[in-house]
């Protein structure tokens, strides 16, 4: 309990020095891009928000396995909590990306392949989260969530290939083909840092009340 | 080879629970032929229109008859607790997969094979061996997901809330596949035109049967 406690107070610190940092950055410190013009700072809350969203996917699958093996509950909490934030992020990301494509594009949502994507994903996540909340006691609830998991997690990059052959008309991602200037670049990684960091604070918070959560019902248990 | 023999008798079961009961291919064939009337009112029959939407009509025809064949797959398995019987059975999970995915995967293909001739005369189309092929093989991976997402949902309090919510994600990039290859199929085009979407269906198939045969066991254990 003390240890989490601590634990929690230097991630909040880290994260709060990123966050900070990034506004700055953000805000003040990067150029304005040439041709989107000022709405493409967007952009620095838009790329760690679809970041986060993969990365805390990538945990329900890995937390999702380990409990269908291990059966330790903290595998569980540790999927469940992920996909409680990642659900949050990936409803921001689509959001942000919406915002952004209004005045570039000009229309809100385009069916094209990264959106589709994105849209299934949440979706995927919005099924994880429904059974577990349908599933007639926890247990269950846990291992049919696990199920979910796993098979979205592997569904992910066959929607994206699929979309991504379906409807070939995406701007490329600009980062990997070194199109990204210096400070523009440097602005994307600290505000990276900053999310991921806000990320791992937001799992270890929703996982420490989980926690707490069962061992109130356990002691409730006792009691009777 | 066992194995085998195992699963198809659980196959054989449900068959002859359905050749009683009539619950599955009967009513699920009347709801197909409903989607299909309710869809030309919603297109008309412009043949122009047609063309650009037979494919896409045909598919979410499809998938919502196999969520509702595959919602009935494990309902009376729980209901009259034949699944507490099939688990005492010295049989492994997997074969219980494998028989009741036969199952459903046979009902489905019984419900298509009747089903698409009516759309084609309905909609005055073409059917193509090429087509035939597309519909059987999108039906495998609709049925290896859809089983797995059936025994999991009947165990949930919204039952049959749940299997669509959880199937139609998943099953997006067969969607996509199908639809994309049918058209192509409709209009006549080659195989070499549709083997792109004939992979991504295959390799879907492949992979979902595998993952599906793997994690089974964890959906039915209790």
């Amino acid at each position: 309990m003390e240890n989490r406690k601590t634990n929690n107070r230097w991630l909040l610190g880290l994260s709060l020095v990123l966050m900070i940092a990034a506004l700055y950055l953000i805000f003040l410190y990067v150029p304005t891009e040439e041709t989107m013009g000022v709405v493409q700072r967007i952009f620095y809350f838009h790329v760690p928000l679809a970041w986060v969203s993969f990365l805390a996917f990538f945990v329900v699958f890995l937390g999702s396995i380990l409990y269908l093996w291990k059966r330790n509950s903290k595998w569980d909490i540790l999927a469940s909590s992920s996909a409680e934030v990642g659900a949050v992020f990936t409803t921001l990301f689509l959001i942000t990306g919406s915002i952004w494509a209004k005045p570039i594009w000009g229309a809100w949502w385009t069916w094209s392949p990264r959106l589709t994507t994105a849209m299934i994903l949440w979706l995927i996540y919005l099924a994880y989260l429904l059974v577990r909340a349908y599933a007639s006691d926890d247990q269950r609830g846990a291992r049919f969530a696990a199920i979910v998991g796993i098979i979205g997690f592997i569904d992910v990059p066959i929607v994206a290939l699929a979309i991504t052959l379906w409807r070939t008309q995406h701007p490329g991602p600009v980062v990997f083909q070194g199109g990204l200037a210096p400070p523009m670049l440097l602005t994307l990684l600290v505000s990276l840092a900053a999310f991921t960091a806000l990320y791992l604070i937001l799992v270890t918070q929703v996982a420490g009340l989980k926690k707490d959560r069962d061992e109130v019902m356990r002691l409730k248990e006792l009691l009777r | 080879m066992r194995f085998w023999r195992k699963a198809i008798a659980i196959t054989w079961k449900d068959v002859l629970s359905e050749m009683r009961t009539r619950e599955i291919v009967f009513s699920v064939l009347v709801f197909t032929f409903l989607v299909i009337v309710t869809f030309n009112f919603a297109f008309g029959n412009n043949p122009g229109t047609m063309e650009l939407v037979a494919a896409g009509m045909l598919w979410v025809t499809f998938a919502f008859a196999g969520i509702l064949s595959l919602n009935r797959a494990f309902v009376a398995e729980k209901e009259e607790g034949c699944l507490e019987g099939l688990m005492v059975c010295p049989v492994s999970r997997e074969v219980i997969y494998v028989g009741k995915m036969l199952g459903s995967l046979l009902f489905m293909l019984v419900i298509e094979a009747i089903a698409l001739p009516i759309f084609a005369f309905l909609f005055n189309l073409s059917l193509s061996l090429q087509l035939i092929i597309i519909t059987v093989l999108t039906t495998i991976g609709f049925v290896a997901v859809g089983t797995i997402f059936s025994a999991l949902a009947v165990n949930t309090r919204a039952r049959e809330m749940i299997l669509p919510i959880l199937f139609l994600p998943i099953v997006a990039p067969i969607i996509i596949g199908a639809v994309e290859a049918s058209k192509l199929a409709l209009s006549g085009e080659s195989w070499g035109a549709m083997a792109t979407w004939l992979q991504i269906i295959g390799a879907f198939d492949a992979i979902f049967l595998g993952v599906s045969f793997l994690v089974f066991a964890f959906v039915i254990e209790e």
